[in-house]
């Protein structure tokens, strides 16, 4: 049963996606051709995101990551954790798995949150994406005010989570 | 076009660290690899269920909604189309725009595109299997409640 469980939810859409398609043929199709290119979407952008994740835990050391980003790190912490988030590109289900890196690396829970922020609503490309089809005001108004309040929720969601829930969420991680 | 530029600087950086190591960057191709694969299942479920809620949401309602309202009921209306679809940024975005040329309210596309980037329901369970539902919550809802307060300063930087 356990093996299965990661795919409780595929098993579930297909269930739905074939009750659509009985129900209504012309929609299911739509839906099956959607979701084939949302899944190709995916494929196409997310290989070079895992190559340089995985550069990234082999090259640069635990160290490295405690000292700059680490419990300790204040200020220049954050300023890399929005940096490192910011420079990415790619939906934000691609952040996941760097954020389980920085975990196993020791960086503060606060500093991931902040890198999550910045990649969901912050990212450089989107950004200037923003800028041409919404203006420069509009896209940089909210890109200063999405920086503000991003480290303001990290600190409080850092402060809202308990110990134990901490060192739960790290055991998930555990470098294997 | 940022597609090129991910694939250019991954596969640089990937040659350097193989000229450097040969070892190390079997590691860290393996490391990407499970990374993957640990993702992939619930990532699929994930995909499937943006295609089903997208193709019955066609962007043709979501622009009929979020043209049409205005005041604060607009907003959180919006705002709800925005925490549960994923749409990516180069569709969004533009579809925003012509939306503001057709005199939709500022305060309404901000809170849109906020809520779309930040708030992810169909992600949410993903987002849980890293971090617990706790972590999933909280970030999602305070997101949400943040999106509102963005949109109003862009509302009153904007005027």
């Amino acid at each position: 049963m356990k093996k299965y469980k990661p795919y409780l939810l595929l098993i579930l859409v297909v269930i739905a996606d074939i009750i659509v398609l009985f129900m209504n043929r012309d929609l299911g199709i739509r839906v099956a051709v959607n979701t084939g290119s949302h899944i190709l979407q995916m494929l196409a952008v997310l290989p070079p995101i895992f190559i340089l994740i995985g550069l990234l835990d082999v090259w640069v050391p635990r160290e490295q990551f405690m000292r700059y980003m680490g419990e300790e790190s204040k200020m220049i912490g954050v300023a890399l954790s929005v940096l490192l988030g910011a420079a990415a590109a790619g939906p934000l289900y691609a952040a996941f798995p760097l954020a389980a890196i920085m975990i196993q690396k020791g960086v503060k829970f606060s500093n991931i949150l902040i890198s999550l922020g910045a990649w969901s609503t912050m990212k450089i490309p989107m950004f200037l994406f923003e800028i041409t089809s919404l203006g420069s005001s509009f896209a940089t108004t909210r890109w200063l005010v999405s920086l503000v309040g991003i480290i303001v929720m990290s600190v409080i969601i850092n402060r809202l989570i308990s110990d134990d829930d901490k060192q739960e969420i790290f055991a998930r991680h555990k470098a294997g | 076009m940022f597609e090129v530029v991910l694939y250019g600087l991954a596969l640089t950086l990937l040659l350097f660290s193989f000229l450097k190591d040969r070892k190390k960057t079997r590691m860290a191709l393996m490391k990407a690899w499970k990374a993957f694969e640990n993702i992939a299942p619930a990532l699929l479920g994930v995909l499937t269920l943006i295609g089903l809620v997208l193709t019955v949401l066609s962007p043709k309602v979501i622009t009929a909604v979020l043209g049409q309202n205005t005041g604060i009921w607009g907003m959180f209306l919006t705002s709800l189309i925005g925490a549960i679809t994923l749409i990516p940024a180069f569709v969004a975005f533009p579809m925003a725009a012509s939306l503001l040329a057709g005199g939709a309210g500022i305060m309404q596309i901000a809170v849109f595109v906020s809520t779309l980037t930040m708030v992810g329901t169909v992600t949410a369970p993903l987002e849980a299997k890293y971090f617990g539902w706790k972590v999933t919550i909280l970030r999602n809802g305070l997101a949400y409640l943040f999106s509102f307060i963005a949109a109003s300063i862009i509302g009153m930087v904007l005027r």
